[in-house]
């Protein structure tokens, strides 16, 4: 028995070491950005101390005054919210028809689709740089720099994955409640409006949160895509490394407050995301 | 039994979406791939050449060179992760106080942008102030330079995908274990299988088909890296962090090489298709078995 008890304490210690590393190990790069941006440039040549002492305003303050820094950030804004929506919303029509037709092609659109997620992103860079400045095209406008440019081209990364994920969900609404809602006589929209999407609603919400924080982080095509008008945060918190003599404080300023809406969602979703991220692989 | 006209009527907005942006540039890449095209060259225009291109990249030095290091970045990468998330995903399956804790801060990186994680771990190893080249010189006598050493620029950009990926990795995992059926386990031990054999013989075989879908969309990822390595080295020093993705996308936009550079991307999406398809045939498979 005494075996038994050690054995279980030295398990306890296990796995609570296990975790206060793997903790520290997490928080520790995101805790040193805050540092760093809470920190003048002289402070922060003083030897590395790992404590707030004091907060050094102007790191926070230069950027979000800054007219395109705001600019930046409403249009990241925009961009993510809508591409989420037209996402989530295009995701359950279509994981609707692959779940209750049997459609003739349909398991290789299915594939095929995912293949879209797969391809060296850079390639992609020119021709959708120069589809957007001389095949869409209407006089002077273009959709090079547009926001609508680019909530159009976050569909090639974020509506594979949302088929893929909303997939699984779908199948396991029972096709009887759909019958049962036909024999009362409900249209087809009415039983998917009223009687499906609220059954599939916390999958449509993971959906539409991961399809935002993908919007919202995506660079490269960002920064090749847009010039001045439909630039995102990311874009500017990566030009800082570009620019000669860079101020590091800025820098972990915007990069804090770039990660901060993303990370506000995740905590309230989290639950939801362990649920959701089976991708249907398991049967239950 | 039903007409298929509604469900093609639900499926188009997608496929039209995805035809416009996603498969008209794919069309587009795979024309220009049969042609010398560099815009700031002394020849003007395009230039039909055939698959010169292709037989070019065989004798590629600095592609095949780069292909052979994100291969092994990937391999290395996904291999920790699986590991890693696996161990830290069978810790949380039972309740334990502080679960929800560790595990929500766990999975913070998880929703950074990656040009922010690339930032995070910049500001990490600037020589001069940050935390690790100060520690690894006091406590290790280790002199750390980033933008001196390829080998650790190339561990320093493994520890930050590791650092980024494996709550993903763990989080996926861990809805597989949750979602297991209980029943066979008990039993299991019951008849008086140890926990290795529990395992080996139930655990891994029923989280099979969970285990391929985490492989093949980490693998996936992993073949196309491009931000954080972009912003953590630019690639340096030299071509020792220069994966798939930022030697294309040099090859496409600063040396505006475009005819070459479209051949290569579809060389790359070529492997890459190859062997996601062969996991997505593996995972056919098992789910046929479990059937």
């Amino acid at each position: 028995m005494k075996s038994s008890a050690l054995r279980k304490a030295l398990g306890w210690i296990g796995l609570y070491g296990l975790w206060t590393v793997m903790i520290v190990i997490t928080i520790v790069p995101i805790y040193w950005m805050i540092v760093v941006s809470a920190r003048s440039r002289v402070e922060l040549f003083d030897a590395p101390t790992l404590l707030i002492k004091s907060f050094y305003a102007p790191n926070y303050i230069k950027p979000l005054t800054d007219p395109v820094f705001q600019r930046y950030l409403i249009n990241s804004l925009i961009i993510a919210t809508s591409n989420a929506l037209l996402v989530t919303i295009l995701a359950m029509l279509a994981t609707y028809a692959l779940s209750r037709w049997r459609l003739p092609g349909a398991d290789n659109i299915f594939f095929w689709t995912i293949t879209q997620r797969m391809a060296p992103p850079a390639a992609f860079v020119l021709p959708m740089f120069l589809i957007y400045t001389r095949v869409f095209k209407i006089g002077d406008w273009t959709m090079f720099d547009t926001q609508f440019g680019l909530i159009l081209l976050y569909c090639v990364f974020n509506l594979p994955f949302a088929v893929w994920l909303m997939k699984g969900i779908m199948d396991g609404v029972p096709i009887e409640l759909d019958e049962a809602a036909f024999v009362d006589g409900a249209n087809r929209w009415t039983v998917l409006t009223r009687v499906v999407a609220p059954l599939v609603a916390p999958g449509l919400a993971i959906t539409f949160i991961l399809s935002w924080i993908f919007a919202w982080n995506e660079y490269l095509f960002a920064a090749n895509l847009t010039s001045v008008n439909a630039r995102t945060i990311t874009t500017g918190l990566a030009a800082f490394v570009s620019v000669t003599g860079t101020n590091w404080g800025e820098m972990a300023a915007v990069a804090t407050v770039a990660i901060l809406p993303a990370l506000i969602f995740l905590v309230f979703v989290q639950r939801y995301i362990v649920t959701g991220l089976t991708f249907g692989a398991v049967k239950e | 039994m039903r007409s298929n006209r509604a469900g093609w009527a639900l499926l188009t907005p997608t496929l039209v979406i995805l035809a416009i942006v996603g498969f008209l540039p794919f069309l587009y890449v795979l024309y220009v791939s049969f042609f010398d095209w560099n815009p700031f060259s002394n020849q003007l225009g395009m230039k039909w050449t055939g698959v010169d291109n292709f037989r070019r990249l065989v004798f590629d030095g600095a592609f095949l060179d780069s292909l052979w290091r994100t291969g092994l970045f990937a391999f290395t990468t996904v291999t920790i992760e699986l590991a890693l998330g696996f161990l830290l995903a069978q810790t949380l399956v039972k309740s334990f106080p502080g679960r929800t804790v560790f595990r929500t801060i766990y999975v913070l990186p998880l929703v950074m942008a990656p040009i922010a994680v690339g930032a995070t771990w910049r500001l990490l190893t600037i020589p001069g102030f940050g935390p690790i080249p100060y520690f690894l010189d006091k406590w290790f006598d280790i002199d750390f330079r980033l933008a001196t050493f390829a080998d650790q620029a190339f561990l320093t950009v493994i520890a930050m995908d590791v650092w980024h990926w494996t709550p993903f990795v763990t989080l996926t995992l861990l809805a597989g274990l949750t979602a297991m059926p209980k029943e066979p386990l008990e039993q299991a031990q019951v008849d008086g299988a140890n926990r290795w054999q529990v395992f080996r013989y139930l655990t891994i075989p029923m989280m099979m088909p969970v285990l391929l879908t985490v492989i093949f969309i980490r693998l996936m990822d992993a073949l196309r890296i491009v931000d954080e390595v972009f912003m953590l080295t630019s690639g340096g020093p030299g071509t020792a962090t220069q994966f798939i993705g930022i030697h294309i996308y040099r090859v496409i936009v600063p040396k505006t090489d475009y005819g070459y550079g479209s051949a290569m991307s579809l060389m790359v999406l070529y492997f890459t298709i190859v062997l996601c398809w062969l996991l997505f045939i593996a995972l056919a498979q098992v789910g046929k078995q479990r059937e």
